[in-house]
């Protein structure tokens, strides 16, 4: 190796990379997601997905659903980062393969083709809870929930039946029995 | 019905009611209504600054010299956009900072008018929290909470924006409540259990370390009494980061100075070699630990840190405490004293070998160097200051460079709260600002500013305040007309090639203090050092004291980048005895 001229170290071993989703819940305030999104830019954290919305309205509270990559310290950081935001009320992370979560994500596809190719997407679509929001007699837009990675297969299997546009909300996440988060 | 207050009135009744008697800062367009407000407010002093930088440095000499949170007052656009630098250092080094900046009329935000920056979305990554007031009727809580956020846990700086139209806007105006939902998180969250696993380590070990840091000094003055008494209970060594010095005393015995990459020799050895790692209230900076993967290899690694993030961030860790330093260290003597284990007796012969090689690495005398009769070294120049100052509670600022590094190898802090150094961000033009802030806090102790030539311009124009306001600091420049450590790294790692380190147009700073209405003085050979340092001393006025040291002197000992501690480059006496073989060679 050539002698290095940095001030600073250079990396060495890097762990194992996996996927986690990320709950958090914040108070619904202006800005709240740019300290959020901002901490994640700023550290050099990953984000695949982002989802946000209002959850109670009355304590004002969101809950933002992120779905990032990284070491098990990557991920330890972000968790004890996130936590000390101002707005931040509780954060909760999963490993993608926990058994115990439910993981959705909900994707809007849009076909322009004519009757026979609809059908046929429809019907690749059978297994995701497919609805028919929209049709023409040559387009048609169908909505779907499923997992992130069995999305981005509809959209690649969709392709050569007329898939033009996608649109998905990002992950979100649920825990199985009558448990919660919070 | 209770009485309504103008937003610039409850800008001040918050300040008040949050015992503020001198804030930083410097007027504009958009806290004029706030400035109007400033001679109804006897008890509050301005001071007002050259430029927004320097009321952040300043304010931040003021809370590190008192553990008081700083406040600074800006105006919107450039006023907001020069204090960044200052709070992205007081962020880098914890210091507690409340920062309130103009904005302009709530109606014209996100028009482009003039002066007009977005002060929150800039400032957001540099501080703990910012507020951009919207409705004058939040502004007295979010004052609050603003000090609440500051000092709170780990300390930080956070921004106020308060709209012009909120200035002049009317409230009620509510005081301080004291318990806060949300805001007090990150405090003590260790138990028994941790404590008595920790003093389990203590006691098995035979080479122990303290490894102690600027968490020390935040957590108040008796975290430091209770560190010494820690300290002197178990026997083991003991070394400090850069922003932890004066947390014990700097010419105690157990203490092996400082560590990391311009640290000693016995202190870098040490850690590298020990079997118990003791950090208080330090965070792994990568100037501390070197190469992380062969950084203190045998050891068994215990972190004390009142922040949770702190931990596991860059070394893993066996035991984690976390908790606010002093609260943590009177939990760990108070169960000594309690289990009576009596480490000072019995744990002297565990540790007396351990005590044997750190004297044998303590007689390398790494911070040794070649004295001159003709020239004056930089290291003498901070030995003589140190020499003559000690004795008068003295408080020392610092630039960033060479000199700084050299003012923490060789002045000996005995106190805490006495030094005031930009270490996490490292800003040149830090030390004489931050100066005036800690005069201005203690207005009857000599206050130096140890600068270099290169970082003292950067934030010359301060000089004026503290004339303004007859603050007698003292400004010792060691002048060897290159920006050192960068001639220094050019030397040892670019061949030598002295790309733009050399200024060559230097003012006359002999001049220059006259220029503006202070003393300057010169010294240029190391006979007459001690006599133009007396004279600094007991000149009560401002001071510039120009010293001439030699130009080609290095800071030693080094770790050379990507080196674990056990490989330092040592000094030219230790390199003209040891003929530099190997990797050493080809870094010298």
């Amino acid at each position: 190796m050539a002698k290095s001229k940095s001030a600073y170290s250079t990396p060495s071993k890097f762990g194992k990379i996996d996927t986690h989703i990320i709950v958090v819940w914040v108070d619904n305030e202006a800005s709240v997601l740019s300290r959020v999104v901002g901490l994640f830019s700023g550290r050099g954290y990953n984000i695949e997905s982002l989802a946000v919305a209002e959850i109670d309205h009355k304590k004002n509270l969101s809950r933002i659903t992120i779905v990032t990559t990284g070491t098990p310290q990557v991920i330890e950081q972000i968790v004890l980062q996130l936590k000390k935001l101002v707005p931040v009320h509780n954060v909760v992370n999963f490993k993608r393969e926990d058994k115990k979560v439910i993981f959705k994500e909900m994707a809007l596809l849009k076909i322009v083709a004519n009757s026979i190719k609809i059908k046929k997407a429809l019907n690749a679509c059978k297994k995701y809870n497919p609805v028919i929001l929209d049709q023409t007699n040559k387009s048609a837009v169908i909505q779907i929930t499923a997992l992130r990675r069995e999305i981005d297969n509809m959209i690649k299997n969709l392709k050569p039946l007329g898939l033009v546009s996608a649109s998905r909300t990002g992950a979100v996440a649920m825990t199985r029995g009558a448990e919660i988060l919070n | 019905m209770p009485k309504s207050y103008s937003g610039a009135e409850i800008v001040f009744k918050c300040l008040e009611d949050q015992n503020v008697e001198h804030i930083f800062g410097y007027p504009g367009g958009a806290v004029l209504p706030i400035y109007d407000e400033l001679k109804n407010h006897p008890t509050i002093k301005h001071i007002l600054v050259r430029h927004e930088q320097g009321a952040g440095h300043a304010a931040e000499g003021y809370a590190r010299s008192t553990g008081k949170p700083g406040v600074v007052l800006v105006t919107s656009g450039p006023g907001a956009t020069n204090v960044v630098t200052a709070l992205t250092d007081a962020y880098m080094d914890s210091v507690p900072l409340v920062c309130i900046s103009g904005q302009v009329p709530t109606h014209l935000i996100g028009t482009d008018a003039f002066q007009e920056c977005d002060t929150t979305g800039i400032t957001r990554p540099c501080t703990k929290h910012n507020w951009l007031v919207k409705d004058i009727n939040d502004l007295p809580r979010i004052m609050h909470e603003a000090f609440e956020v500051a000092t709170t846990g780990r300390p930080g700086p956070v921004l106020v924006d308060i709209p012009k139209d909120i200035q002049f806007a009317k409230s009620k105006y509510s005081k301080p409540i004291k318990e806060k939902k949300n805001v007090t998180k990150n405090l003590n969250r260790f138990n028994q259990k941790n404590i008595d696993q920790l003093i389990d380590l203590m006691s098995k070990s035979k080479k122990p370390i303290f490894y102690t840091g600027g968490g020390v000094i935040n957590s108040g003055p008796k975290a430091s009494e209770l560190l010494r008494e820690l300290v002197s209970l178990t026997g083991f060594p003991i070394t400090s980061t850069l922003q932890g010095l004066g947390s014990y005393p700097g010419n105690d015995n157990q203490f092996l100075g400082m560590l990391g990459m311009h640290g000693t020799y016995e202190a870098n050895n040490a850690m590298h070699d020990c079997d118990l790692l003791i950090n208080i209230g330090a965070r792994f900076d990568d100037r501390i630990t070197g190469k992380i993967d062969e950084f203190s290899p045998k050891s068994k690694k215990v972190h004390i840190d009142i922040d949770p993030s702190s931990i596991n961030k860059i070394v893993k860790v066996d035991l984690s405490i976390v908790g606010d330093v002093s609260d943590v260290i009177s939990s760990i003597t108070k169960t000594l004293k309690k289990k009576k284990l009596n480490l000072e007796k019995s744990n002297k012969e565990k540790i007396s070998k351990w005590w044997q090689q750190i004297e044998k690495w303590r007689t390398k005398q790494s911070l040794s160097f070649i004295n001159s009769n003709t020239i004056i070294k930089p290291q003498y120049a901070v030995q003589r200051l140190y020499e003559l100052t000690k004795d008068s509670d003295t408080y020392i600022t610092t630039e960033v460079g060479q000199h700084q590094m050299w003012a923490a190898q060789h002045y000996k802090f005995d106190k805490p709260n006495r030094w005031m150094t930009s270490g996490g961000l490292g800003t040149m033009g830090y030390g004489l600002p931050a100066a005036i802030g800690v005069q201005v806090a203690h207005p009857k102790k000599l206050v130096v500013d140890i600068a270099g030539e290169a970082s003292i311009l950067m934030n010359m124009q301060e000089i004026s305040t503290a004339v303004q306001y007859n603050l007698p600091i003292k400004i010792f420049i060691l002048n060897n007309q290159y920006m050192g450590m960068v001639r220094q790294w050019q030397e040892l790692l670019h061949e030598k090639n002295y790309s733009e380190s050399y200024s060559k147009a230097l003012p006359d700073f002999v001049k220059l203090a006259e220029a503006y209405g202070c003393v300057g003085i010169r010294a240029k050979d190391p006979s007459e050092l001690d006599e133009k340092i007396e004279e600094m001393i007991n000149t009560d006025r401002p001071v510039i004291f120009d010293c001439l040291v030699d130009q080609g002197e290095n800071c030693f000992p080094m770790i050379p980048s990507g080196k674990p501690h056990n490989q330092m480059l040592l000094g030219p006496k230790d390199q003209e005895a040891n003929k530099i073989t190997g990797k050493g060679k080809a870094l010298v």
